[in-house]
C-alpha cells in the first residue's frame, strides 16, 4: 500500500471511531426524547423502533396537567429551580468574598485555609445525611426549600471558592491599584473594578452550583415530606409506579430536567474542565 | 494555565514588601478597617458555612456512631451512649460486607473502564481534524450534561425487560454467537434489575457512559499543552504510536491522571442517585452500597440513625485514605 492510501486509510478509520464514539454517547439522549414523542404503541413494542413516524404530545401534555404526585411538573421544575438560583445567589457572594480574600491578600492562615478547602471537598455528601437532616429539622427548615437551599451552598461552597480563585488571581492588581490612586474606596474599587472583571469566572462557577443543586437527589429526597416542596429527581421516583411504568410520561419528565442543563453545559465545558483539574493540567 | 496573577507563585515570602507598601498607602486613609483585618472580614461568611454546614456535622457524626439514635431521639429525647455497639452491630451484619464489597468492586472497575476509554477518546479527539472534533467533544458533552437520575432513568429504559432496547439488539445476534457468549440465545423479557450483579453491570455501564467524557476533555486539554515537536522527534525516530504513548505523553499527562484518577474514585465510591433509581429505591439489600446501606439504615422504619453514623465514618473513613494521596499531591505541585 502507498503511504498515501495508508494515511487515508488510517484518517479513515480515526472517523469510523469517531462517529461509534459520538454515537455510544448520543444514543441513550436520542432515545430517552424520542420515547417522549413516540405513541404508546410504539413504546411498548418488542420492535426497535428508530424514529417516532407519529410524534405525540401527549406525555409533555400529561406531565404538565395531571403530573406526578398530586402536582403538576411545573412545580417541580419551579422548586428545583428555586433551590438551584437560591443556591447560586447566596453562595456566589460568599465565593466571591473568599476568592477575593485568598487571590488578593497574603495573610496567616491562607494555606491552612485553601488546605482545609481541599479536604472538605473529599467528605462525602451521603455521609452527612443524617446530621443535616437532625440540624435541618430542628432548626424548623425541615419542609422548606430554603433548608435545601442551605445545604446545598454548603455542598457546593468549597469547590466554588477554589474555581473561582483563579479567576480572581487573573484579574491585574495594578488595576485595581489605579482606583486607589484615583481616590476610590476599598468597596468601589472591588464593585467597579474587579467585579466586572470576575464576572465571567462568576458566571462560570455559578453554573457549576446551579448543575449541582438541580441534580441533587438525597438531601432533597429526605428534607421534603409533601409533595408540594419535592424537587425534579425526587418527582421523577413516583413515575415508577406500582402497576408498570409510564415510560412515554416519565421520558418527557425527565428530557424537560436535562434540557436547562445541556444548555448551560455546552457554555461552559472549557472552564469546569479547567477548574477541576487546575494545576495539574500545566503543559 | 496561564497565571497572569500578580502573587508570586511559591511560598509568600516574596510578598511581603508588596503588602508592605499597600499597607502604607492604605492606613493613610481616614475611613475603613486596619488592612490586615481585610482578608479575615471577606473569609468570614464562606468559614462560617463551611465550619457549619461540613465540620461541624462531620464531628456530629461521628459522636452518633456510638450513640442510639433512633425515633425517640429524634423527637427530642436525649441520645444514649452505647460505645461500639454499633460498629459491632454493622460489622456482624452480613449487609454491611456485601455493601463494602459492592462499593469497592464497582468503583475499581468503574474507574479503570472510565479511564482506559476516556484516555482512548481524548488521544483520538487530539488526532481528529478540529471540525470532526468539534463535533464529537459536542456528542460527548451531552451524554456528561444529563444529571444523575436522568441517567438512571435512560439506562433503566435501555434494560427494561419487555420493551428495552439491549434485549432487542441481544436477540439480534445470531444464535451461536450469543450461546458461545452468554450461554443463552432467547433475551426476550430478560430482567437486567432484580439481581445484585446484573444491577452492577447496568449501573457500571450507565457511570462510565456518563463520566468518561470529562475524563476524554481533560486528557484533550493536557495533550494540547504537550509541545508537538517531541512527537515530530519520536516519529523521526520511528517510535511506534504505543511506544510514543508510554514514553512522551504518558509521563508527560502523569499529575494530570492522577487528579483525573482521584476524583473518579471519589465520585465513584459514593454512587447514589444512579442506584437509587436502578434498583428503585433501597429495596434489593444484596445490591446496596455503603451510601445506600447507611440511608436506608438511617431512613427507613425503624430509623436507627446510629448505625447508619456508624457506616458513613466508615464510608469517610476510606476516601480519606484514598484522598490524602490527592492532597497531598495538589498541596505539593501547585501554588496555594
Amino acid at each position: 500500500m502507498s503511504p498515501i492510501a495508508r494515511k487515508r486509510l488510517g484518517r479513515a478509520a480515526l472517523n469510523t471511531a469517531g462517529v461509534l464514539i459520538f454515537l455510544f454517547a448520543v444514543f441513550p439522549v436520542y432515545w430517552m426524547v424520542s420515547t417522549a414523542f413516540k405513541t404508546n404503541d410504539q413504546i411498548f413494542t418488542t420492535e426497535f423502533i428508530p424514529f417516532p413516524t407519529e410524534i405525540t404530545f401527549d406525555h409533555i401534555d400529561r406531565v404538565l396537567t395531571k403530573g406526578v404526585a398530586g402536582n403538576s411538573i411545573w412545580l417541580y421544575l419551579r422548586n428545583s429551580a428555586i433551590v438551584a438560583l437560591g443556591t447560586v445567589l447566596i453562595g456566589s457572594a460568599l465565593a466571591l468574598l473568599a476568592a477575593t480574600a485568598i487571590a488578593r491578600f497574603r495573610f496567616k492562615g491562607r494555606t491552612s485555609f485553601l488546605v482545609l478547602l481541599l479536604i472538605v471537598q473529599m467528605i462525602p455528601a451521603e455521609a452527612l445525611l443524617i446530621p443535616l437532616f437532625l440540624n435541618v429539622k430542628r432548626l424548623g427548615l425541615y419542609d422548606h426549600l430554603f433548608g435545601l437551599i442551605v445545604i446545598n451552598v454548603g455542598l457546593t461552597l468549597p469547590f466554588g471558592i477554589w474555581m473561582l480563585r483563579t479567576f480572581v488571581a487573573a484579574v491585574p492588581k495594578s488595576l485595581e491599584e489605579a482606583a486607589w490612586i484615583d481616590g476610590a474606596s476599598r468597596f468601589t474599587t472591588f464593585w467597579k473594578v474587579l467585579f466586572p472583571l470576575v464576572a465571567p469566572g462568576l458566571v462560570a462557577t455559578s453554573i457549576f452550583s446551579f448543575i449541582t443543586a438541580w441534580n441533587e437527589l438525597v438531601f432533597a429526597l429526605i428534607l421534603m415530606s409533601d409533595s408540594s416542596g419535592y424537587t425534579m429527581p425526587v418527582a421523577l421516583q413516583f413515575f415508577f409506579g406500582q402497576r408498570g411504568t409510564d415510560w412515554g410520561a416519565i421520558m418527557a419528565g425527565s428530557t424537560m430536567m436535562t434540557i436547562p442543563v445541556v444548555v448551560f453545559f455546552l457554555l461552559v465545558q472549557r472552564r469546569m474542565v479547567s477548574g477541576l483539574v487546575a494545576g495539574a493540567v500545566k503543559g | 494555565m496561564t497565571n497572569t496573577s500578580t502573587i508570586p507563585r511559591g511560598d509568600g515570602r516574596s510578598a511581603t514588601p508588596g503588602r508592605r507598601r499597600d499597607g502604607d498607602r492604605r492606613a493613610g486613609r481616614p475611613s475603613g478597617m486596619p488592612p490586615w483585618l481585610v482578608p479575615y472580614v471577606l473569609l468570614v461568611p464562606g468559614l462560617l458555612v463551611i465550619a457549619g454546614l461540613l465540620l461541624y456535622p462531620l464531628i456530629q457524626m461521628i459522636i452518633m456512631s456510638f450513640q442510639k439514635v433512633g425515633l425517640r431521639q429524634i423527637r427530642g429525647v436525649p441520645a444514649e451512649w452505647v460505645g461500639g455497639d454499633n460498629y459491632s452491630q454493622v460489622f456482624a451484619n452480613e449487609i454491611f460486607w456485601s455493601s463494602l464489597r459492592n462499593t469497592v468492586l464497582f468503583a475499581v472497575i468503574t474507574v479503570t473502564l472510565t479511564l482506559v476509554l476516556g484516555t482512548a477518546v481524548g488521544t483520538l479527539l487530539n488526532k481528529l481534524s478540529g471540525r470532526m472534533s468539534l463535533f464529537v467533544v459536542i456528542g460527548i458533552m451531552s451524554a456528561w450534561a444529563v444529571p444523575p437520575v436522568a441517567q438512571g432513568v435512560i439506562w433503566r429504559w435501555l434494560f427494561d425487560a419487555d420493551a428495552g432496547i439491549i434485549n432487542w439488539t441481544l436477540n439480534l445476534l445470531p444464535d451461536w454467537l450469543s450461546n458461545l457468549l452468554f450461554g443463552r440465545s432467547d433475551w426476550t423479557g430478560e430482567p437486567w434489575l432484580n439481581d445484585a450483579i446484573t444491577i452492577y453491570i447496568v449501573l457500571i455501564i450507565c457511570v462510565v457512559w456518563a463520566s468518561f467524557p470529562f475524563i476524554a476533555v481533560s486528557v484533550l486539554a493536557g495533550l494540547k499543552g504537550i509541545p508537538s515537536e517531541l512527537y515530530e522527534a519520536a516519529k523521526v525516530d520511528g517510535s511506534t504510536p504505543w511506544r510514543t504513548f508510554r514514553k512522551i505523553t504518558f509521563p508527560l499527562l502523569k499529575p494530570v491522571f492522577s487528579v483525573l484518577t482521584i476524583l473518579s474514585i471519589i465520585w465513584n465510591f459514593k454512587v447514589f442517585s444512579q442506584l437509587y433509581v436502578l434498583m428503585n429505591g433501597p429495596t434489593n439489600r444484596e445490591a446496596f452500597n455503603l451510601s445506600m446501606f447507611s440511608f436506608a439504615e438511617a431512613f427507613r422504619s425503624p430509623p436507627k440513625m446510629g448505625s447508619g453514623a456508624a457506616i458513613a465514618v466508615v464510608l469517610t473513613l476510606l476516601l480519606l485514605v484514598v484522598t490524602s494521596v490527592y492532597v497531598r499531591q495538589i498541596v505539593k505541585t501547585e501554588e496555594l
